[in-house]
């Protein structure tokens, strides 16, 4: 456990002293402060302007530093050669990988908070209530990096932070569509596209359950047991990559 | 006892692709190195030094053989707490201090925080690193690198150390400076075992050498027992001989030079010498001296390296 911790530190502190997070950070108080401004532009349902944009920084900000540090979370560290003398530790390869996710989920959860106490403040100044849905949206945000998170640590323990990036983001939208997925499998005669695209279903993660930004916005809030069933399911799923991430990873050679 | 014990170890690199060649990186190689030795690995690049080292430390899996490291197989987690380790050309994290560099392997290593405190303001102090001790290790030149390399590999006080290439792109200060600290850890009862392509080195400072090429351990020893075996070239020293006729009188010789009256021949070895004096005086030629040349651990390395049979 201390091994993990060590691990996961490290890797918090090597995303702190990294610059590109300070400017994805600045982006994203730029992009929630914008948002005000577009919102007086509108005619009508301003504040809603201004929540929806600020959970959307909020997503995307959160899903590029998921993507970009989560790609090269292992893959850098081989590269570079600085799993050699990790590896030269009394530290099982297991106990690195949950340690450099647990160092970007750290990192993450700093990030988001951030970004939530921003996006807060920037709605009570233009008068808009923070609603209970807001943080229901932002914690499913949240659940929804912890897939992606894994996505990219799985495509980062054997092949190169390029073909990661594509991969995780390919999977990050089909994740999104996946419920066309099922809608094809629902109107195809055909029983191979039925197979394929039911079977595509449940393999890919559907991170449409997890995008509840549309009743945040406007304020409704989400049944307690859909917010239970939607993390759980997503925990899982993130559980489930790790576990085969760390298959992948205790078989290859350095 | 055997501190590294290495038994028929065959690397085979799969290939990517079905019509691609697998690559044999080790074939069949087994040494042992024994407590309190310093052990030079040498080898011309690309004949499976790293190969061997990573399977050392498992960072890779051998295709067949067996490796032991302190009695256990290589790769065993626990066991890993008392060797210490150098990669070739190491990259290390350059955001973090040197300080914080060493509390980051030692806390790894699993040492409580009065020890390493210690640790670090001993190895520092013995790296000629203390005043670097807050500075981020992007700022340190190569020499400071290797040198806080080598501290990450000791801060456990490990009773192995295995060092790949650590003199490589070092000046020869630096180079010095890593051997004397290599020779230091002997003192201290450490068993080394590290590889180089850079001969002198290995002359200098090792009980032991094994020379690899092509996956296979060619020669294993002593420098100077494994030098002696080597016949080196021979040096006779003569005068009264006509220049235009020598090479008739000496058909073998590798080398003529002449100063003055006296000819200088060298023949490739010591097998030539007996035929060599006696077709000199018949020839009317006076025999001055015939000196063995100390055959060199260059020569015997560029001979196993060429494949070429050993005199």
């Amino acid at each position: 456990m201390t091994s993990i911790l060590v691990i996961a530190l490290n890797s918090f502190r090597e995303t702190l002293r990294d610059k590109i997070l300070y400017n994805l950070l600045i982006f994203a108080v730029l992009l929630i402060g914008a948002s005000v401004l577009l919102g007086e532009l509108t005619i009508a349902e301003h504040k809603k302007v201004v929540t929806d944009m600020g959970l959307a920084a909020i997503n995307l900000i959160g899903i590029l530093i998921a993507v970009f540090v989560g790609i090269g979370l292992v893959s850098k560290e081989i590269e570079r050669r600085t799993v050699y003398t990790i590896m030269a530790r009394p530290i099982s390869r297991t106990q690195f990988l949950l340690g450099k996710y647990a160092g970007l989920v750290l990192t993450l959860s700093v990030n988001v908070l951030i970004m939530m106490a921003v996006f807060s403040v920037t709605l009570l100044l233009s008068g808009a209530l923070v609603h209970i849905a807001l943080f229901q949206a932002v914690a499913l945000i949240f659940v929804e990096l912890l897939v992606v998170t894994a996505v990219a640590l799985l495509f980062s323990t054997f092949s190169s932070a390029t073909l990661s990036a594509i991969l995780t983001l390919a999977i990050y939208v089909i994740g999104h569509l996946t419920a066309d997925l099922r809608g094809i499998a629902a109107k195809t005669e055909s029983v191979v596209l039925k197979w394929l695209t039911e079977g595509l279903y449940y393999v890919f993660p559907n991170l449409e359950m997890l995008n509840v930004k549309g009743q945040g916005a406007w304020g409704i809030s989400i049944p307690l047991s859909y917010q239970v069933v939607a993390s759980t399911y997503g925990i899982l799923y993130a559980a489930l990559l790790l576990m085969v991430a760390c298959v992948v990873f205790q078989r290859r050679d350095f | 006892m055997d501190v590294i014990l290495i038994d028929g170890l065959t690397k085979v690199y799969k290939p990517n692709w079905p019509w691609q060649k697998p690559v044999k990186g080790l074939d069949g190689l087994s040494l042992s190195v024994s407590r309190g030795e310093i052990y030079g690995f040498l080898g011309p690049n690309g004949a499976g030094k790293t190969t061997t080292l990573k399977i050392l430390m498992g960072l890779m899996r051998p295709t067949s053989g067996t490796a032991e490291l302190l009695g256990q197989p290589a790769g065993d987690i626990h066991t890993r707490r008392r060797i210490g380790f150098l990669p070739e050309a190491p990259y290390f994290y350059d955001y973090l201090t040197a300080e914080e560099f060493l509390g980051f392997y030692g806390c790894l290593a699993g040492l409580d925080r009065s020890t390493l405190a210690r640790r670090i303001t001993e190895l520092l102090d013995l790296m000629g690193l203390t005043e670097a001790r807050t500075r981020q290790l992007r700022t340190f030149s190569k020499g400071m690198l290797q040198r806080i390399g080598l501290a990450q590999a000791l801060i456990h006080d490990p009773e192995l150390v295995i060092l790949d290439e650590p003199m490589s792109g070092l000046d020869p200060i630096g180079r010095k400076q890593v051997r004397d600290l290599i020779l230091n850890l002997r003192e201290q009862g450490k068993t080394v075992f590290f590889s180089t392509h850079i001969i002198p080195d290995v002359e200098m400072i090792c009980d032991r050498v094994g020379i690899v090429v092509k996956g296979r351990l060619l020669a294993s020893g002593r420098v100077d027992e494994l030098v002696s075996r080597h016949a080196g070239p021979v040096e006779i020293v003569c005068d009264g001989l006509l220049p235009e006729r020598v090479a008739e009188i000496v058909p073998k010789a590798a080398k003529v030079l002449w100063r003055g009256s006296q000819c200088m021949i060298v023949l490739p070895n010591s097998d030539l010498v007996d035929g060599a004096v006696e077709n000199i005086r018949r020839h009317g030629g006076r025999l001055i001296s015939v000196t063995p040349q100390k055959g060199s651990l260059e020569e015997l390395f560029v001979a196993q390296s060429e494949d070429r049979p050993l005199a």
